[in-house]
């Protein structure tokens, strides 16, 4: 879990427990697999459902990894739905035009999507500014500005649904389907967006200051400070991160639903943290990486997509999810109390000769003496 | 029994261990280990960190369970199942840590867990009698309803010291009960243990202040790398006999650094005042003026209370300051915020290296390098190159035993983790260095070593201001000695004062067991 420098060895004293523990978001996935193709192997693990799934998996990913960065300042944002419903309606009232003056403005796909994502970066601020200046806890700031964002996003349209997001040649706005519906070298956009997604968080994570500022202020902020790390700037950066993660989820959505729709992402703020905690973070703080929260995402999605193909009700579905979810976070505990540090003894000086009792120069009577 | 005689012999032991081995994993804590405890008389278990006393202890009070051997209680061998097992047989214990819940009433937690009652309804009444009586015992003045979190550190561990009285223990195990505690309070709890032992209750002590521990104690165990390595009545033996014991050689802490000159002043505070946070009329630090010059060694003792930590946090930006002025070698850094302060060369390692030195998430050799990570960029990254470089010069640098910069913090003791700590803080090149109160809790030999890496950067012209409760502390390191009390300076010393006038000018009575 922490990258240590100086790795040690990494799998001597391991035993298969140990094993299975670190690894168990990626054995949880490969059971899923090896499940499903039994129960349905015409349909599950075909090439055309694992792209299918991937890209349903992507959007969620994306969220996740934006709540893991979060999370690992020992924050969460609740309001990741919210924000990306609203990134949505953005690109699609963008694309629909800006009357300016008498004449309608239609701005080119790119300039929407950068709108997009600055709204969630906005809202991100928000949370950051929130919580890291303003001293609100995190739960309680995102609790709010997932409503107030929410309001937000229906006010937009008076709660409607905006469907004509195609553009026209003629106005220099088409294209925004790309998104959703094509593909590069067989594989969809939204996946390749998620590739990128997380080689950059990655990236940031583990090999850039920002990164080790958060893992280290995640584990004790107070240290962090001390060690003149600019804590609430690390934790404001965290939120907005967290912001356009679900600005860009919200952008693929929104292309691959062909409709921009106010209450979309509702509740998927839950998947998103759920996803993290299956990849192995902790809710503290501190802990946590990249290639776990993209398998916690995989877990989710392909359960549910397993579960759907071979027919299982929605509601079984829910129970599933949960249960998983619960038995990340047992395996997470369990974890924790196995890595209690042990004593060690300090060898300052050599171990005395004899070792044993040595010198008794006082010896009370024991045996046979009776007080 | 007989329990007004101070002297074993003859006495049989109301509680004894056998031949006890505690295995952690590979770790083996305890090698057999025989220990004995008479009716009426203090033990007291001296041994550095790491030596197994604090295992020994949850063996006996029936929080850890041994590997092998055996515990005999009054002749009979016993098994505790739990705490509770082993307090229903007698037996308590004081624990180091507080184990107090502090959003709840002092008389609450006194009962906490046998709580008094009556009609199938806690007695709130009796408990509250009750709490007035163990704390009027205990001399102390704490209302039974005030909150827990309202109470200075040494009232709390007076509390906790009451919750055990309370038990009518017949051993009673105190693990560092002086820690937080006044010069005046630890009188008061060496009064409690004579009236404790007089009853006959058998005491086992634990304690870094070996003097203190000398004082009250009857017998004198000593456990070095979990075997006991010499056993002796207190009558017979001195501190130098423990210490070299404890270490296995003669250690001498030394005495400060000498043989040149200091340099320009470094660090020049002028009527720094801090206001208390709940009050903010009464002032923690009151129009403190301090000047260090480079190379030189000033150590603020001081009572617990007496201010210092206050100042040296101001000093440092981590508190906010209500008037004065903060210069380091001339430039003024009054109004930057700490993170600047430490890039203009102004570092403090903290009282409390669990709470506010280290990140027990991350490795040793990133916990070294966190301060100065962001040196180490190349493009965008961080250059490992460069960083473990710096990690392996740190650790060289201020010794720390590890298995390389990857070891987990956790699997350090406390003396190698706070030499982390200093580390960490010394390798930004600070100009003036604050150490506030470093050798807490670590053992003898880390405390040489500490005071070593010190003295090496005092020559090299680092000015440091050190902090303590402890006065061979100020004399072994210091060239000047400056006493703090309720937030100003009362008096300065020089390093060849005698222990009792600076003892003395702290407000603090000399000891009296």
């Amino acid at each position: 879990m922490t990258e240590a420098l100086g790795r040690r060895r990494p799998f001597q004293g391991l035993t298969w427990g140990a094993v299975l523990l670190e690894g168990r978001a990626f054995f949880a996935l490969l059971a899923i697999f090896i499940v499903f193709t039994i129960l349905a192997p015409q349909s599950f693990p075909t090439l055309s459902n694992i792209i299918v799934m991937c890209q349903q998996v992507s959007v969620y990913a994306i969220l996740s990894i934006g709540m893991l960065v979060v999370i690992m300042d020992g924050g969460i944002d609740l309001s990741v739905g919210s924000t990306l419903g609203l990134s949505g309606m953005v690109a699609g009232l963008a694309l629909q035009g800006f009357p300016v003056g008498g004449v309608i403005l239609y701005p080119p796909v790119w300039v929407v999507v950068i709108l997009a994502v600055a709204a969630g970066a906005l809202v991100g601020l928000l949370n950051g500014v929130l919580v890291a200046r303003l001293n609100v806890a995190p739960f309680v700031a995102t609790l709010g500005t997932m409503y107030v964002i929410r309001g937000l996003a229906q006010l937009t349209t008076n709660g409607l649904t905006v469907n004509n997001l195609s553009g026209k040649p003629e106005l220099g706005n088409t294209g925004f389907e790309w998104l959703g519906f094509n593909s590069l070298l067989g594989i969809p956009i939204g996946v390749w967006i998620m590739v990128v997604v997380s080689i950059v968080a990655s990236l940031l994570l583990s090999r850039t200051v920002y990164g080790r500022w958060l893992y280290a202020q995640g584990g004790n902020r107070r240290a962090a400070e001390l060690s003149g790390v600019p804590v609430r700037k690390v934790s404001v950066r965290a939120y907005v991160i967290a912001g356009v993660c679900a600005a860009i989820a919200g952008v693929i959505l929104t292309s691959e639903l062909t409709s921009a729709g106010p209450t979309q992402g509702t509740s998927y703020e839950l998947t998103a943290i759920a996803a993290v905690v299956i990849g192995g973070a902790s809710l503290f703080g501190g802990t946590g990486n990249v290639r776990g929260t993209l398998l916690g995402a995989f877990v989710i999605g392909f359960l549910a997509a397993g579960l759907t193909i071979v027919g299982v009700s929605v509601y079984v579905q829910t129970v599933f999810t949960g249960a998983v979810i619960v038995l990340a976070v047992l395996l997470n505990s369990i974890q924790l109390r196995s890595r209690r540090p042990k004593p060690t003894s300090t060898p300052i000086a050599p171990p005395p000769a004899g070792g044993g009792t040595g010198d008794a120069e006082a010896e009370p009577a024991t045996a046979g003496s009776a007080g | 029994m007989n329990g007004q005689t101070r002297e074993p012999a003859g006495e049989r032991p109301v509680l004894s261990a056998r031949d006890i081995v505690k295995n952690y994993g590979g770790v083996r804590a305890l090698k057999g280990v025989n220990f004995d405890v008479y009716p009426g008389t203090v033990t007291t278990l001296f041994g550095e960190n790491g030596a197994g006393k604090s295992t020994l202890m949850k063996i006996l009070s029936g929080v850890e369970k041994p590997t092998s051997g055996s515990i005999i209680l009054d002749g009979e061998e016993v098994e505790f199942a739990d705490t509770n097992d082993a307090r229903d047989h007698g037996i308590s214990i004081i624990h180091q840590e507080l184990s107090l819940s502090p959003n709840i009433s002092v008389r609450d937690n006194l009962f906490m867990g046998r709580e008094l009652s009556r009609a199938g309804r806690v007695d709130d009444k009796e408990q509250e009698r009750r709490s007035r009586e163990v704390l009027a015992e205990l001399g102390v003045q704490i209302a039974p309803r005030t909150k827990v979190s309202e109470l200075r550190l040494g009232e709390q561990q007076l509390v906790e010291i009451a919750r055990a009285l309370l038990a009518d223990s017949r051993i009673l195990i105190m693990d560092e009960p002086t820690s937080a505690l006044s010069a005046n309070e630890v009188g008061i709890l060496f009064r409690v243990i004579d009236d404790l032992t007089a009853k006959g209750v058998a005491i086992v002590y634990i304690s870094h202040h070996l003097e203190e521990a000398l004082q009250v104690t009857d017998h004198a165990v000593v456990l070095r790398d979990g075997a006991m390595t010499a056993k002796a009545a207190a009558a017979d033996i001195d501190l130098e006999w423990i210490i070299r014991h404890m270490v296995g050689e003669n250690y001498d802490l030394g005495s400060p650094p000498d043989g040149y000159e200091f340099g320009p002043v470094a660090l020049d505070v002028q009527g720094l005042s801090v206001a208390d946070p709940k009050e903010p009329a009464r002032m923690l630090v009151d129009r403190l003026s301090l000047q260090v010059r480079e190379g030189e060694i000033v150590c603020i003792y001081g009572l617990m209370g007496a201010g210092r930590t206050e100042m040296l946090e101001a000093v440092a930006g981590r508190r906010p300051s209500v008037g004065g002025t903060v210069h380091v070698r001339g430039g003024e850094i009054t109004h930057l915020s700490l993170r600047d302060r430490l890039a203009s060369g102004l570092g403090l390692v903290p009282e409390d290296r669990q709470r506010d030195g280290l990140v027990q998430t991350m490795s040793v050799g990133r916990n070294i390098s966190l301060a100065n990570v962001s040196t180490f960029v190349k493009g965008l990254f961080v250059s490992r190159g460069k960083e473990r470089a710096h990690i392996d010069d740190a650790i060289r640098d201020v010794h720390v035993k590890t298995d390389g910069g990857g070891a987990p913090i956790g699997s350090l003791s406390g003396g190698n983790q706070q030499k982390v700590v200093i580390g960490k803080i010394v390798s930004t090149g600070p100009k003036v260095l604050l150490l506030d109160e470093p050798t807490r809790g670590i053992d003898v030999g880390a405390k040489a070593e500490v005071f070593k890496l010190v003295a090496a950067r005092a020559r090299e012209g680092l000015a440091v201001v050190y902090s303590t409760s402890e006065v061979g502390e100020c004399l072994s390191i210091a060239h000047r000695i400056v006493v703090m009390a309720r937030g100003r300076i009362v008096a300065e010393f020089g390093p060849d004062t005698p222990k009792e006038q600076i003892m003395a000018a702290s407000g603090e009575a000399v000891v009296a067991a």
